[in-house]
């Protein structure tokens, strides 16, 4: 057999999904007999057959993986419960097999993936869907990439209606229709973090549970999902806030984000200019601005 | 013998391997340590905590690379932008070599995220010698490839483990990290003799040794780095040192992690090893 035609053939086994009591399929991937399957590349020796010996790859992917995603959506796990989280992860994996070198981005798709297979949330679809998206937006804050900040007094030459202003790329911004960061702060309390690569086996899926959350009302909240000395924090903002920080990220002068997001503001005309100036105070100290882009490479 | 083309003829003692729950202890005590192992993937990201923490143990310590992704054996093209990622690593941390397993784990763009065994054919030493030159050539350092521990065999295999790892690296031209964890763990599952492997490793391209610890079940032993070493391993270890010379040697310990201590303090009894060698060889 050919090396890639080597490959292929054990890699459909060992992806191949496990049974509930997670041991390797009877049935192959062509849909023969396993046992037939493994023994045509797998020599058995004197204490395992060719099916034991595929086996324990197949167990170790399905474990790693599992665990990885296990790992990333603690939150959704208490949202959907252990036993259906286990049942959508092994489908959301199936789907979307790894296709990076890091486990890192093993959950990247979650979020669209869980859009189109609501079945897996059913009446907590929202929920669900709030609470992966702040899953990955943790992740991606936790080792974004950070560029030098603006300092206060940066700002403070130079603000003015038509600057313009990036945002660090770590910093995440976020609407949700469920108080997801209380609910994902109380989980945590209960779930440990590992966020390390190896390249051990273990012989059991290792699996820490979190308790199923009580139902939770919804309740609008904009979150900020930054980072100080290292940790993630989740910061809640205004509604306008989001709206300032939002457009700059997109491009827009300062002049123009202002006005477009007090423009069905609830909030008085005459609180707005110390509420404005707060705010860019606070995420100046926060630093979280950064120059834009095409400044950066004409300096 | 041990400060050789393969290591960027450094002479490092014994080293463990960076883990998270040590960091504390490191940075806050920092004891004396001759070198950190760490895991490549672990720090290819953007910015953040791990960077940080890296940059804070580079200002003291030496530190050597240690990947488990790069799938030198996949008959695929390899991936560029781990390749650019990891270039970017190795500028940061100035390691004076790179090691990653002789194994294969993606195909068809698909990652297994697994360390699966290579089929001992020539047409895949092949393959991974030329995968492991252009690795080579891209990152500018020496690159050393691990034996991995195995629970199959290929019927297609034409040579054994050792014999395929010798034609590999001597296509090549590259250095190997001998695991003696993973030789003897291979040699439980597939009944060979581990002293066959440790002899046929061509010594002057060893630029580093793993030593680690396993756990044995009813019909095969996994290579799950929980445990301390065992003698049997500690045999392999000092055979091998007296072909390689005075080896840099690290621990590996990823799974149920004692205190820094303890895993310092189980790496160190290599130095028993090494210190007989080193007396046979002034004799």
């Amino acid at each position: 057999m050919k090396l890639m035609q080597l490959q292929r053939t054990m890699a459909r086994a060992v992806m191949q999904p496990l049974t509930s009591s997670e041991r390797m399929q009877r049935r192959a991937p062509d849909g023969g007999p396993m046992k037939r399957y493994a023994s045509r590349f797998i020599k058995p020796n004197d204490r395992l057959t060719s099916f034991e010996r595929l086996e324990i790859y197949n167990r170790q992917y399905w474990f790693r993986v599992l665990s990885a995603l296990s790992e990333d959506f603690p939150g959704l796990r208490a949202v959907l419960g252990e036993r259906r989280f286990d049942a959508m992860a092994k489908a959301y994996l199936i789907a979307n097999p790894s296709r990076s070198f890091t486990l890192r981005n093993l959950s990247a798709r979650m979020e669209s993936w869980l859009r189109k297979n609501p079945k897996w949330a059913g009446a907590n679809q929202n929920l669900a869907l709030d609470i992966v998206r702040l899953e990955w937006a943790d992740i991606e804050a936790f080792d974004g990439k950070a560029e030098r900040a603006l300092r206060p007094e940066d700002l403070a030459n130079a603000a003015g209606p038509r600057m313009k202003l990036a945002l660090q790329p770590y910093v995440r911004l976020l609407s949700f229709r469920y108080p997801v960061d209380d609910l994902l702060l109380e989980v945590r309390k209960e779930d440990e973090d590992t966020d390390f690569a190896s390249n051990t086996f273990a012989e059991h899926r290792k699996r820490k549970r979190v308790r199923a959350v009580a139902k939770l009302n919804p309740a609008q909240i904009f979150l900020a999902v930054h980072r100080v000395d290292y940790s993630v924090y989740f910061r809640r903002i205004e509604q306008e806030e989001f709206a300032i920080l939002t457009s700059l990220r997109q491009g827009k002068t300062l002049g123009a984000a202002v006005e477009s997001a007090f423009r069905k503001s609830a909030v008085v005309q005459e609180d707005r200019p110390l509420k404005v100036q707060n705010w860019f105070q606070a995420w100046a100290t926060l630093g979280w601005f950064c120059r834009p882009e095409k400044k950066r490479a004409a300096r | 013998m041990s400060a050789n083309r393969f290591n960027g003829f450094t002479d490092y003692g014994i080293g463990i391997g960076l883990r998270a729950p040590h960091y504390n202890h490191i940075l806050g005590r920092k004891p004396v340590v001759d070198w950190f192992e760490i895991i490549s993937e672990n720090f290819m990201i953007d910015g953040g905590r791990a960077l940080h923490i890296l940059d804070q143990i580079l200002e003291q310590y030496k530190v050597v690379q240690h990947g488990v992704s790069m799938y030198f054996g996949s008959a695929e093209k390899l991936n560029r932008e781990h390749l650019r990622r990891l270039k970017d690593l190795v500028q940061r941390t100035k390691t004076p070599w790179l090691s990653d397993h002789l194994c294969w784990g993606s195909v068809d763009g698909r990652y297994t995220h697994d360390l699966l065994p290579m089929p001992y054919t020539f047409e895949a030493a092949r393959i991974t010698a030329q995968k492991v030159r252009e690795v080579q050539d891209f990152l500018e350092i020496p690159i050393a490839v691990e034996n991995v521990s195995s629970y199959a065999e290929y019927h297609d295999s034409e040579m054994t483990e050792w014999e395929f790892l010798n034609e590999v690296v001597e296509r090549a031209d590259c250095g190997i990290l001998l695991d003696v964890n993973n030789i003897y763990v291979s040699s439980q599952n597939h009944n060979f003799n581990p002293l066959d492997y440790v002899n046929s490793v061509p010594a002057h391209r060893v630029a580093q040794i793993h030593i680690a610890g396993h756990s044995k079940y009813r019909k095969y032993i996994l290579d799950t780095h929980d445990h301390p070493v065992i003698d049997p391993v500690w045999k392999l270890y000092e055979r091998a040192i007296l072909r390689a010379g005075h080896t840099a040697t690290l621990l590996e310990w990823d799974d149920s992690i004692p205190s820094f201590q303890e895993v310092h303090d189980e790496a160190l009894k290599a130095n028993k090893f090494l210190r007989a060698t080193a007396l046979a060889e002034a004799v």
